[in-house]
Formats: structure tokens, C-alpha cells, sequence
């Protein structure tokens, strides 16, 4: 039966093509390639040929026509008269933070979840497992729908505020306006603004403020500044604590590093807390977190939550009870041992499974459609489209985006897999 | 492997429709059925009931349609579409006739191929807002939030308004007409904006319709109609006299109660005789029967009778004939001659 | 040893004393409420908040629930018997809604004198899979399962029954092929089984079961797709989906382990692009771009296109499961399948897969689930899955404005078959790791 007995040869015959296991696998790859090729030709003539059928052309010049509708969430700067391509990239921006926002949460979500759900505590593990199942196995679509329509139906509207006996009042020394439009916190200004956009006083009686990316730029450098020093600082100190036994104390020197630049850099760009308040029909100043995004970043976080909570809780089970033991037996309490011993072992099995999540979310941040948050799939894969009649064009582009993002997630996880696999024994 | 089998088992099963030709007349004739795209669920235009049976002001239209081709007005398939699929589905072949609240554009006539047959609808986009919030005119509404139904002209309409009046505003994109009430009945939006009519039909379904109010400024023109795929023009025909012949019938006074008398023997007025083909010979130039429209007439009755079926001042909806009353009588409605 | 001390030592006791019960903070209800719900301060903090949450979780829904009312014929029917009944100020659910719907939402408009149908598909759906997921069977029944797809097209779509027969005749006849020449040449007889179906299905299918249904027209009403609604839709995408993706995937699950440069590219092409993108995307290139892709004219409904996305969408899924399965299996299985000199299809089809895909069940029930939830989004390319049918219900004029109700009875509905799948894998999963020691 196997072609591997018979001596090689010399001289090469067209049976060896089918016969000899050397080749063979040649001709099957031809033959594979030379139909997906032609498969792929075929689809791409039928392309062609409906797109003449229906006197339509293959380009992607609309994205350079004013776009013509606007958005509320606008990450930079887009009016109505702006091209579809920039809505496009103000749908991407949004994608992109819930994303960021939901994987935050979500991951605290669920190790808290994972991790409360194997507590003794009766009471605390059974609400944690009712918690698991029960958005585990309900659609996705249908928590974000709830989601929203709790938040809009149950929190108190902007007019209930006003008046000499308001219904409604804001929290936090009259900083955060929980509405049933979103939620409206207070936000950084400048009055000494880098940005060299005009400053305008929120209110009469305040100073004028501005804002621009080139004085976040500068608050975030030095913070990734201080960060480095910090870590120069413990390092030293493990240094000396190994050399000599005694740590040196240097809590207030690391608060330093950390607190002095910033509040100088505050001092200069003359940052002020503006605070929201209502005027006309809604809140305006602050930040205003949307209903949309917010029902959809709960949503995802807690569903995704719930996934992660099941995978903290296998890659603890995962770990042998000999490692929570032992920590007991050096007299480590729960917290400290799972902090310290079972966590960090746990976070190999963890981590790779996490990260695949990660990627579900950004793939179910596409559901914001149910909510109108304006995403990439609502501006680029849903008006854009629908206004200029350019589906082939707009879902190719759109495909490309999150294909993009997903193998970017997917790379870091090889990245992440390779370098835990070297630590193996 | 199961797949191209599953394929084959459609293919045999019928379930794959023809080819979709030039002449759609004939594709219909051929399968016996119009297929028509309907909204997936607006009050009054097309919704399904609890037996799945279609019912509405758009879907009349399409049971009109069928019933002047077969004489049957149940020969009729609906396909509910979204905002966002209904142009492709049309432009795909996937459906003959599309007839949901469907705005007649420049650009959706000429960019997207499509062909507009006539208006059975003569709508404008206008603002429902509650009564306590003691706004008069939407130029009131600076700051406001609004809820509008996105994959529509509406969009387009409110930015040039508010940019056009120099006042801001706070778009809430929501997806369908039942979401969009709900967000604006739990006040997560000062106002909801689409076709006026589409606002009076969600107001008239509120616990309490009094303490809302419709504002003044009609913002946009919105001609619905029902269109058809470009190129076809013997299609486009059969549908566009289809309608004008359910606006002709209410202007000669042919309702569904006395067609089927008038349809016997030809009568006094000449207009009615060719309508009805008990003269000359207007259906066989649209290669329909001679009595097409007297069964059109028979589906669902004439114009007059459909609105006030389906939208009229005695539905729960309660709309005013207003812009859609006959020409005779005021209004926009004016079908050119049966001659 | 102690007794020898017993009479001498006077300060150890002589008599037994009398047993008493543990101290109250050691015993019954007190000891366990302190163990369990208040063992430490923390312990202590979380149980009251969860105390609290449920406190107001219940208090919110139950009375709404409680004061559901079951029986009108519109919402504001029954909001007049709420306010008759309970008062102007209570909430109350008007499950009403559910009573008058409920056929609706769980079949679709499926011809009601035809609920049978779906119900006995499922059933047969759950017949064929018995011999697959229980050991205790008869391998016989594997008939059953091998015949369940072509008797589930029957019997949701109805038609004549020769279709389903004469493209099953299609396996039977590259069967026969395949045996027959098997003898002569194994490349001919391998071309053969893949060539002769396929021949059979283009060009003899569509006559052959035309001339049959025209000599014995025998068969169920046909059900035309529209029809499809509800969880009836839901469940049938998601079961056609899986079912129809698991060849697929089994070859792209191969096709990446293989070490042919070409076929394995591709294979980790098409997996990667399918998942990396949101299955709405694809839901939407079903709905608006398909029809691009195919030659001019072609045109099928809207559920069919949406099941050959979600097969290529799930397909790529069960790969990635199979191809787990494919690791997890001992290296010494394919050496030993290749030491016995059986070709690759032969190692494959007798030793590898079916001990492969044995460990890959519990992961295809986890993506069925997952794909029996993501049907929802086609409510958004126009299917009256449930979440678009309450839509519908509530653009009727007499259920307009109701909401929770029926968000309510379908996320039920959906929990209890995800979590009851979700249960069965988590059980198959330790029964195969107890096989495995």
C-alpha cells in the first residue's frame, strides 16, 4: 500500500506526480490553488458583471462627499458638512473606546465575579453563579435593549432638577447629574490652554476655559514620566533591600515624583474643574456620558464579565490545592494568598482565554446598533451606506476595520503565548 | 459536502425564485405571486396580525398591485425590510414592488436606481414634544434632544434645519419606530421627529395623547410612494396607473360597494367606462385583463376608503386627509386621465 | 496508659461528665449562618449587599409580576383592568400579551393547522443526535441520524418528499461509486465518490425528483421561508448552521493542522477573516452583498442566504474546536494509524476523527449555544426572529407601547434552552475526563 517502498528512480514520470509522495503533495496544492483561484475569480466576475447589470462603478470617491448628518458622540472635532470619511473615523474613535471602556470593566467585573463566586459564602456565591448563568445564556442583544431601556425609564429626566423644588438632585457636592440621558460629570479645562483654541467661560462669573489634545499630551507624558521614575526608585530600593536586608522608606518620595510634576503642570495650563449645569433642555458643560454608551458598555461588560468570571474561576480551580495549602501553612490569609500565590499561577491559564474575549467584545461593540451609539458600523456600515447607496464599497472597508483590530488582539495573544510557553519547564 | 446538497434540496424544494429579468410582469405572471417589500412594523402602514396576515396603508397598495395582475388580492408575498436593506432588496430582484413609507429623492430616484411611481402618501417631517415642556415652534429647540430613526431622509433634514436656524441640538439615533417611542415616552428625549404621520400614529397610541402636541413647522417635504426597480418600465406603468387608478376611483365616486355595478355594463360617464374596461382597451395596453382595475378597486376599495381604513380620522390614528385629499377638494391628489 | 494513672493522679477526673450540647455559636442555624455568611468582616459586608440586592431586585419585580394580568385583548384593556382591579398607581405586567402572541413568537407565521411540524422536527433532530451524544444506544440508530437532516427539511419545509430522497440517493450513489472502484484504483474510486454526487445533484436532481413528484405526488404542504419565525426561526438557523458547518469545519480544522503550504495558508485565512469580523457584518454582506457575488439572475430568499452565512460563520468556529480536539488527541495515535500503513483519509476517517471529535463535543454545544443566541441579530436585516417579532406585536395597534413583557418571556425562553445545552456540555465534559483516567 505505502509508496515509500519502492526504490526512487532516476528520471521523472508524470505518474509520480499523483504516485510519489514526494510530489504528490505538489499536485494536490496546484490543484487546491488553481481552484481557489478560479473561485475566486469567478465571484469577483459576478461582481463585476451585477455591478454593470445595475450601472453602478467600483469606487470609493464618496467618501470624500460631505457625509450630511451628524453625530453625538464626536471624539474629534465633525459637523454635518464633513465627509463621510471623517464620520467614518469618528465611528471608528467610538468603536474603539467602548471597547477600551468595556474590556476595563469587564475584566474587573469578572475576576470579581470568578473569584466571589468560589467565597464560602453561600449567599455571595449563589448571587455570583445566578449572576454567570444568567447572562451567559441570554442573548447579548437582549441585555443591551434591557440595559437601555432600564436606564432611560428608571433614572429621573433633566427637567426634574430644575425648579424651586427640583424631583431630582445631582450627586457628589453637586458635581454628577445622573440623568436618564446619560450621565453628565464634571471636566478638566484650561484657562493657560496650549491648544490656541478661543477660551469661553462656562458660566458667567468663571474664567474662560479651553481645552486641546496638546495639554492632555503634556499632563499624560508626565505622568508616563513620573511612572519611570517611580519604578527607578523601587528599584533601587530592592536593590538595597537585597544588598543590605532594609528597605529604605520611599512611599513619600514615590507620592512625590508622582504628585509635585502634575500639580506644577496643572498650575501652569491653569486647570479648572468645570462643572455641569443645567441650561435650556439639558445639562451642558462636563462630560456627557451618552445612554447609548453607557447601556452598551454595561451591557458588554457585564456580559462579557460573566464569561471571564467562569474563566478566572476554572484557572483557579485549575491550580492545585497544595499551592493554597501551603500559603496557609506560612500563615498567608485568604486575601494575601490568593493575591500573592494562586492568582499569579492561575494568570497563565487565564490570560490567553481573556484575551479571545477581549476580542468578542470588540466584535459585539458592533451590536451598538440596537442603541443608536454611533460606532463604526452606524456611521461607515449604516448611514454612510444607506445614504449613498455604496454597499460593496462601505462593507469592505468596514470589514477591513475590524479585521484589522481582531488581528491585532489576536497577535498580542501569540505574542503573550509565546513568551509565557519560554517560562515553561 | 451537505451543504451543496442542502442547496440541491432548495432548488428542487422551488424555493430559489427565477432569474430576475428584464420584464417583471412577466416574472410575476409566471410565479404567480407579487412579492413586495412592506416595513418590518409600522402602525397603520404594515403590520402583521396575529395570524400573520398583513395589514396597513402600504400593504393595500401591494394587495392593489396583485389584485389588478390576478384578480387576487391575497397573491401577494411580503418581505419586511429594514431601513437599511430595502433599496438592495429592490435593486437585488429580491422584490417586485417596494412600498414602504419610502421617501421620493433626487438621489434615491437617479444614484440609486430606482423608479418612483407616483406619491400615495404626501408626508413632511415634523416634531412631537410633550405639552409640559411649553415649546411652541421648533425653532424653540435649541439645545434639545432629539430621537430620530436613522437609515432615513430624516437625519438629512433635522442637521439642515438646525444648521439652517443656527441652533444646536443633541441626536439620539435610534433604530425603529417602537424603540423611538419608548425613548421618548420614558423622556430620554425632549423630542421625537419623523413623518408627521408616523407621529401622530404613535401619539394616538400614548396612555394619555392629550399632553402631547405635534409643533407647527413641517420641516421637510416627504412624497412616499411606492418604487420600483429602474429599467423596467412596463412594470413601472402597471403599478403607477395601479395607484392612479385607486386616486381616479375616489374622484369619479367608484368605491368598493358600487364597482362591482358600475364594472357590470358600461355607464353614463365615459371615464369611469375605460377605467373600469368596460371601454376601450387600457388593460390589454398594459397586458392586464380589462377589468384590472375594478379588481383593484375590489381589494381594499379606492383611495378614500384605504385611508380611512387604515389611517383615516376614524382609526386609532386619526390622521386628517389634509394635503392628501383629492385636488377637487383642496389637496395634492391628482391622477392624469384614463384616456 | 491513662487509666494507670487514673487512681493515682487526684486531679484527673474519675467519672465521665455528662455530654451537653456545643455552645450556641457552635451549632445548628447560628453556626452555620456564621460560618457560611459571616465569617469575616468582609464576608459579613458582601452578605449584607447581596442581602440588599435581592431585597431590591424583588421588590421592584415581584409586585409587577405578582399583578401580572393574563387576560385582555389589548394594552389598554388591560391597563383599564389594572386600574379597576389594583389601582391607577400599581404596576402589573400585562401578560396578556403573551396569552394572545405566544404561538406567534415561538412559531413565526408557520401555518397553524402545521405546528406539528416544527415540533416533530425537533424531535427528530433530537432522535438523530441521541446515538451521537449517549453511549447506551444501538449504533444502528446512526441510520437515524445519517436520514434526520433530509427528514427535517421535510418536515419544516414540506413539498414534495422526492427532493430530500433523490439528493440523499446523491451520498448513496458516490457510496456505491467509491466501493466499486475502490478495487480498481483508490485515486479513481476517491474522485469517483466526489465527482458522481456532485454530477448527480446538477444535472440528474432537479429532473429525476421533477418526473417523481409529477408520477406519485406525495408530500407535505410546502412552507414557503417567509413563514419562519419566532424561536421556530432561531432554533432553525442555529441547528442548519452547526449541522451544515461541521463537514466544513472538520476539513478547515484539517486543512490548518496540514503541512501543505497552500492549504494550510488558506485554511488560516479563511478562519481568521471569518472571525475576525462581528457576524453582523456578515449578516449585513448576506443581506445586501451576496447577491453581488453571484452570477447575474441568481436570487434565493433572505433565511436561505442568512443559513449559508452563518454555516461559513460557524464553520469557522467548529474548526478552531476541532482543531483543539486534534491537539488534545496523543501523538501516538497518528503514529500508530501511520505505522499500520493506512493513507492519510484512511488514518483520518478510522482512528484520528472519531476520537477527535468525541473530545470536540462539549466545544460544539458551546458554539451551538453561541450561535443559537447571535440568530437574534438577524432582527436587524429584517427577520422576524423573536426580538423582531416583538416589534411586530408591538406596531400592532392594539399591542403598542408594550415592552418588558415580552422582553422578558424571550429572554426566558433563551435561558432555559442555553442553559439546559450548557448543562449537558458541562456533564459530557467530566464524563470524558473520568474516561480519560
Amino acid at each position: 500500500m505505502s509508496t515509500m517502498t519502492d526504490p526512487p528512480k532516476p528520471g521523472f514520470r508524470l505518474s509520480q506526480l499523483i504516485y510519489d509522495t514526494r510530489y504528490r503533495s505538489l499536485t494536490i496544492q496546484t490543484v487546491a490553488l488553481i481552484l481557489i483561484v478560479s473561485g475566486l475569480a469567478w465571484l469577483v466576475s459576478n461582481t463585476v458583471a451585477n455591478l454593470e447589470a445595475l450601472g453602478k462603478d467600483f469606487n470609493f470617491g464618496f467618501l470624500s462627499n460631505s457625509a450630511g448628518y451628524d453625530i453625538n458622540q464626536k471624539p474629534i472635532e465633525y459637523s454635518s458638512q464633513d465627509t463621510h470619511a471623517r464620520a467614518a473615523i469618528v465611528g471608528i474613535l467610538n468603536t474603539l473606546i467602548i471597547a477600551l471602556l468595556g474590556c476595563v470593566t469587564a475584566t474587573v467585573l469578572g475576576v470579581l465575579a470568578g473569584v466571589l463566586r468560589l467565597s464560602k459564602n453561600w449567599i455571595v456565591s449563589g448571587l455570583m453563579a445566578v449572576y454567570v448563568e444568567g447572562f451567559r445564556n441570554v442573548p447579548l442583544l437582549l441585555w443591551i435593549i434591557l440595559v437601555f431601556a432600564i436606564m432611560s425609564e428608571s433614572m429621573p429626566q433633566p427637567r426634574e432638577f430644575r425648579g424651586d423644588a427640583p424631583t431630582a438632585s445631582m450627586a457628589v457636592f453637586d458635581s454628577v447629574a445622573v440623568t436618564n440621558r446619560g450621565i453628565y460629570i464634571p471636566s478638566i479645562e484650561f484657562t493657560r490652554s496650549l491648544s490656541g483654541n478661543e477660551a469661553v467661560a462656562s458660566q458667567e462669573g468663571l474664567a474662560p476655559v479651553a481645552t486641546g489634545w496638546q495639554d492632555w499630551a503634556l499632563i499624560i507624558g508626565v505622568i508616563i514620566v513620573s511612572i519611570y521614575v517611580i519604578r527607578l526608585i523601587r528599584r533601587r530600593a530592592d536593590r538595597i533591600q537585597e544588598a543590605t536586608g532594609v528597605r529604605p522608606v520611599t512611599w513619600w518620595l514615590q507620592i512625590g515624583v508622582f504628585v509635585v510634576p502634575l500639580a506644577i503642570v496643572a498650575v501652569l495650563l491653569g486647570a479648572t474643574i468645570v462643572q455641569p449645569y443645567l441650561k435650556g433642555f439639558n445639562f451642558t458643560e462636563g462630560v456627557h456620558l451618552r445612554n447609548s454608551l453607557i447601556a452598551l458598555w454595561l451591557a458588554l461588560s457585564l456580559y462579557t464579565g460573566a464569561f471571564i468570571a467562569e474563566i478566572v474561576r476554572a484557572g483557579i480551580l485549575a491550580i492545585s490545592k497544595g499551592q493554597s495549602e501551603a500559603a496557609y501553612a506560612l500563615g498567608l490569609r485568604p486575601n494575601r494568598t490568593m493575591n500573592l500565590v494562586i492568582l499569579p499561577q492561575a494568570m497563565r491559564v487565564i490570560i490567553p482565554p481573556l484575551i479571545s474575549q477581549f476580542l468578542n467584545l470588540t466584535k459585539n461593540s458592533s451590536l451598538a446598533i440596537a442603541v443608536g451609539y454611533m460606532d463604526v458600523r452606524a456611521t461607515l456600515g449604516g448611514i454612510t451606506i444607506n445614504q449613498t447607496g455604496r454597499e460593496l464599497e462601505g462593507m469592505l472597508l468596514l470589514g477591513g476595520f475590524y479585521l484589522l483590530v481582531s488581528l491585532l488582539i489576536s497577535s498580542a495573544m501569540n505574542f503573550y503565548n509565546r513568551s509565557t510557553q519560554l517560562m515553561e519547564r | 459536502m451537505k451543504k451543496t446538497a442542502f442547496l440541491g434540496a432548495l432548488t428542487v424544494a422551488g424555493l430559489t425564485a427565477g432569474a430576475a429579468s428584464a420584464a417583471t410582469l412577466d416574472d410575476v405572471k409566471a410565479r404567480g405571486n407579487l412579492i413586495c417589500g412592506v416595513s418590518t412594523g409600522l402602525v397603520g402602514f404594515a403590520t402583521p396580525d396575529a395570524n400573520g396576515v398583513w395589514e396597513g396603508f402600504d400593504v393595500d397598495m401591494c394587495r392593489a398591485v396583485a389584485a389588478a395582475i390576478f384578480g387576487d388580492p391575497m397573491a401577494v408575498e411580503f418581505v419586511p425590510l429594514t431601513t437599511q436593506t430595502r433599496f438592495t432588496a429592490l435593486s437585488a430582484g429580491e422584490i417586485d414592488l417596494l412600498s414602504r413609507n419610502t421617501t421620493w429623492t433626487f438621489s434615491r430616484d437617479v444614484d440609486l436606481k430606482n423608479d418612483f411611481v407616483g406619491v400615495n402618501y404626501y408626508d413632511g417631517q415634523g416634531f412631537l414634544v410633550p405639552k409640559a415642556l411649553g415649546v411652541s415652534s421648533a425653532k424653540d429647540l435649541d439645545g434639545a434632544t432629539v430621537c430620530i430613526q436613522t437609515g432615513t431622509t430624516t437625519e438629512l433634514n433635522l442637521a439642515d434645519f438646525f444648521r439652517i436656524n443656527n441652533i444646536s441640538y443633541e441626536p439620539v439615533p435610534i433604530e425603529t419606530n417602537a424603540e423611538g417611542q419608548q425613548q421618548y415616552l420614558a423622556g430620554a428625549c425632549d423630542t421625537y421627529t419623523t413623518d408627521a404621520s408616523g407621529l401622530a400614529a404613535t401619539r394616538a397610541s400614548f396612555e394619555n395623547p392629550g399632553d402631547h402636541i405635534l409643533l407647527p413647522e413641517i420641516i421637510s417635504k416627504e412624497p412616499l410612494g411606492p418604487l420600483v426597480r429602474h429599467g423596467d418600465n412596463d412594470w413601472a406603468d402597471v403599478v403607477r396607473w395601479t395607484l392612479n387608478a385607486l386616486i381616479t376611483a375616489e374622484e369619479l365616486g367608484v368605491t368598493s360597494a358600487n364597482v362591482e355595478e358600475l364594472a357590470a355594463a358600461a355607464g353614463d360617464n365615459p371615464e369611469v367606462n375605460r377605467l373600469l374596461g368596460t371601454e376601450g382597451e387600457l388593460g390589454a395596453m398594459l397586458s392586464l385583463e380589462p377589468d384590472w382595475a375594478k379588481n383593484a378597486i375590489m381589494a381594499g376599495g379606492n383611495y378614500g376608503e384605504l385611508f380611512e381604513k387604515n389611517i383615516g380620522e376614524n382609526t386609532p390614528i386619526g390622521l386628517a386627509r389634509g394635503l392628501n385629499a383629492q385636488w377637487t377638494e383642496g389637496g395634492l391628489l391628482y391622477s392624469p386621465p384614463f384616456r | 496508659m491513662s487509666d494507670t494513672h487514673a487512681q493515682t493522679v487526684s486531679y484527673v477526673r474519675e467519672t465521665m461528665l455528662p455530654e451537653t450540647d456545643p455552645p450556641v455559636k457552635e451549632r445548628g442555624a447560628v453556626k452555620w449562618i456564621r460560618e457560611n455568611l459571616f465569617a469575616t468582616w468582609m464576608d459579613a459586608i458582601l452578605t449584607v449587599i447581596s442581602l440588599y440586592i435581592i431585597y431590591y431586585v424583588v421588590s421592584h419585580v415581584g409586585p409587577w409580576f405578582a399583578n401580572g394580568i393574563w387576560n385582555a385583548g389589548s394594552l389598554s384593556e388591560c391597563r383599564e383592568i389594572r386600574n379597576a382591579t389594583i389601582g391607577t398607581d400599581a404596576s402589573a405586567a400585562c401578560f396578556a400579551v403573551l396569552s394572545d402572541r405566544w404561538q406567534q413568537l415561538v412559531f413565526g407565521f408557520y401555518p397553524q393547522e402545521h405546528y406539528w411540524r416544527p415540533v416533530a422536527a425537533l424531535l427528530v433532530f433530537l432522535a438523530g443526535l441521541a446515538p451521537v451524544l449517549f453511549d447506551g444506544i444501538p449504533r444502528k440508530m446512526l441510520f437515524v441520524t445519517a436520514a434526520a437532516p433530509f427528514l427535517m427539511f421535510m418536515l419544516l419545509w414540506g413539498g414534495p418528499i422526492w427532493g430530500p430522497i433523490v439528493v440523499g440517493l446523491g451520498f448513496v450513489l458516490g457510496y456505491l461509486a467509491f466501493r466499486a472502484l475502490t478495487p480498481v484504483s483508490k485515486l479513481l474510486s476517491n474522485l469517483a465518490a466526489l465527482i458522481v454526487p456532485l454530477v448527480f445533484w446538477m444535472f440528474l436532481t432537479g429532473p429525476i425528483a421533477g418526473a417523481l413528484s409529477s408520477i406519485a405526488p406525495i408530500g407535505l404542504e410546502f412552507v414557503p421561508s417567509k413563514d419562519f419565525g419566532g424561536f421556530t426561526l432561531s432554533i432553525v438557523i442555529g441547528v442548519a448552521g452547526i449541522i451544515l458547518s461541521l463537514p466544513l469545519g472538520i476539513l478547515l480544522a484539517l486543512g490548518r493542522q496540514s503541512n501543505l503550504f497552500i492549504i494550510n495558508k488558506c485554511s488560516v485565512a479563511f478562519i481568521e477573516v471569518i472571525r475576525g469580523v462581528p457576524l453582523i457584518v456578515w449578516l449585513f454582506t448576506a443581506s445586501l452583498l451576496l447577491n453581488y457575488f453571484l452570477p447575474p439572475g441568481t436570487n434565493f430568499d433572505l433565511m436561505l442566504r442568512v443559513i449559508i452565512m452563518v454555516t461559513l460563520f460557524s464553520a469557522a468556529y467548529i474548526a478552531e474546536v476541532i482543531r483543539g480536539g486534534l491537539a488534545a488527541l496523543p501523538k501516538g495515535q497518528f503514529e500508530g494509524a501511520d505505522s499500520l500503513g493506512l493513507d492519510y483519509w484512511q488514518s483520518m476517517r478510522l482512528i484520528v476523527l472519531p476520537q477527535a471529535l468525541k473530545i470536540s463535543i462539549p466545544g460544539i454545544v458551546n458554539t451551538f449555544i453561541g450561535l443559537f443566541k447571535d440568530t437574534t441579530l438577524v432582527v436587524f436585516i429584517g427577520l422576524f426572529d423573536p426580538i423582531g417579532l416583538s416589534n411586530a406585536i408591538r406596531a400592532s395597534t392594539d399591542w403598542n407601547g408594550i415592552y418588558w413583557e415580552l422582553f422578558v418571556f424571550i429572554g426566558l425562553m433563551f435561558f432555559i434552552f442555553c442553559f439546559s445545552m450548557g448543562r449537558y456540555s458541562l456533564y459530557l465534559e467530566k464524563k470524558l475526563q473520568r474516561e480519560h483516567r
